[in-house]
């Protein structure tokens, strides 16, 4: 069991212990084809989700496309 | 004869290297459910859906989502910034959107109050440069003010977008005159966003020449959703085929179309 690390995701104060942002949008029960990800103000490209490591404090926006005009 | 204005099917247009048949774009907003929503852009025909980026929802992650019902491979998304009230806010989120879709087209608007939700061209204008710059291809909202039109294609605007009235008023056209002047110092597409209210004002759209028309709640607000759509799809077609057809010219007075000769 890696260590927790505090995270806050979309705004909401979350404790993981996945090692990188791929593992922990698959925890969250997301598909990571299906989201786009900013850490810190910055986008992570899809491509690299499962390469980012992530780290204690990280503030992470996780979005997708919903209905709208 | 000009074949181009006789067969619909090679009546197309095309705004960033992209070329549709349809120019009829729908918003996927205020619908009922999803289903009703694909059963809506089944029925409008249109090629281009608008969608907006949100945060996924963590806490139940199990939810329905629009991807599930409108498949992004055979339906082009057009991710819009709606919500948004400044260039900072639009284009964060366009940034998203782009790692999202993998698409660089995208409809900017850059709201300036809540109560009309009229765009803030200052905003707008600079966000649209600074798209351009990073290689998006943005379709932008705007008024319908043929010099703020121009000024958006010189930063980089792909399409102009005016209002007919007020998002989600349902108004129809209201000046005409300004849309006629938008469409004819455009050199890219010009396409009426926001403001239609049922066919007859798709059709006043079509008819001043634009592009293209953009709605959401004129079809999702309509009791039957999915028979409006069907009207906006006849609706653009029929204004689009009496733009190229070129109109009679109006008279003062009667004019009778039987001949004078001949009467008993």
């Amino acid at each position: 069991m890696s260590a927790q690390l505090s995270l806050t995701v979309n705004g909401e104060l979350r404790r993981t212990s996945a090692a990188t942002i791929a593992a922990l949008v698959t925890d969250l029960g997301l598909k990571p084809e299906k989201v786009a990800v900013e850490r810190n103000g910055v986008i992570v490209p899809r491509s690299t989700l499962a390469e980012a490591a992530l780290a204690d404090g990280d503030v992470l926006e996780i979005v997708h496309f919903v209905g709208g005009g | 004869m000009d074949m181009q204005a006789t067969n619909p099917d090679s009546d197309t247009w095309s705004v960033a290297g992209h070329t549709f048949r349809s120019r009829l774009i729908v918003g996927t907003g205020k619908y009922k459910d999803f289903a009703q929503n694909a059963a809506a852009l089944e029925a409008s025909g249109a090629e281009i859906v608008t969608v907006a980026v949100r945060r996924v929802n963590i806490s139940d992650p199990s939810q329905p989502v629009l991807m599930d019902y409108i498949d992004p491979k055979k339906v082009t998304y057009l991710p819009n910034t709606a919500g948004c009230f400044t260039a900072d806010e639009a284009i964060r989120t366009l940034r998203l959107a782009r790692e999202a879709g993998g698409w660089e087209l995208v409809k900017l608007e850059v709201l300036g109050e809540a109560r009309t939700l009229y765009p803030d061209m200052r905003e707008t204008l600079k966000a649209t440069e600074v798209l351009a710059n990073e290689g998006f291809k943005p379709m932008v909202y705007c008024v319908d003010d043929p010099i703020a039109a121009q000024q958006l294609e010189s930063a980089g605007a792909v399409a102009v977008m005016p209002l007919g009235a007020p998002i989600g008023s349902g108004l129809g056209i209201q000046n005409r005159v300004t849309i006629r002047l938008i469409v004819e110092g455009a050199k890219v597409p010009v396409l009426v966003d926001a403001g239609v209210g049922t066919a007859s004002d798709a059709a006043v759209a079509m008819e001043l020449g634009c592009d293209g028309v953009l709605m959401n709640t004129a079809i999702a607000e309509a009791k039957d959703p999915i028979r409006m759509a069907r009207a906006m799809k006849l609706a653009v077609e029929a204004g689009r085929d009496a733009y190229l057809s070129g109109r009679m010219g109006t008279r003062k007075y009667a004019d009778p179309s039987s001949p004078l000769a001949g009467l008993i």
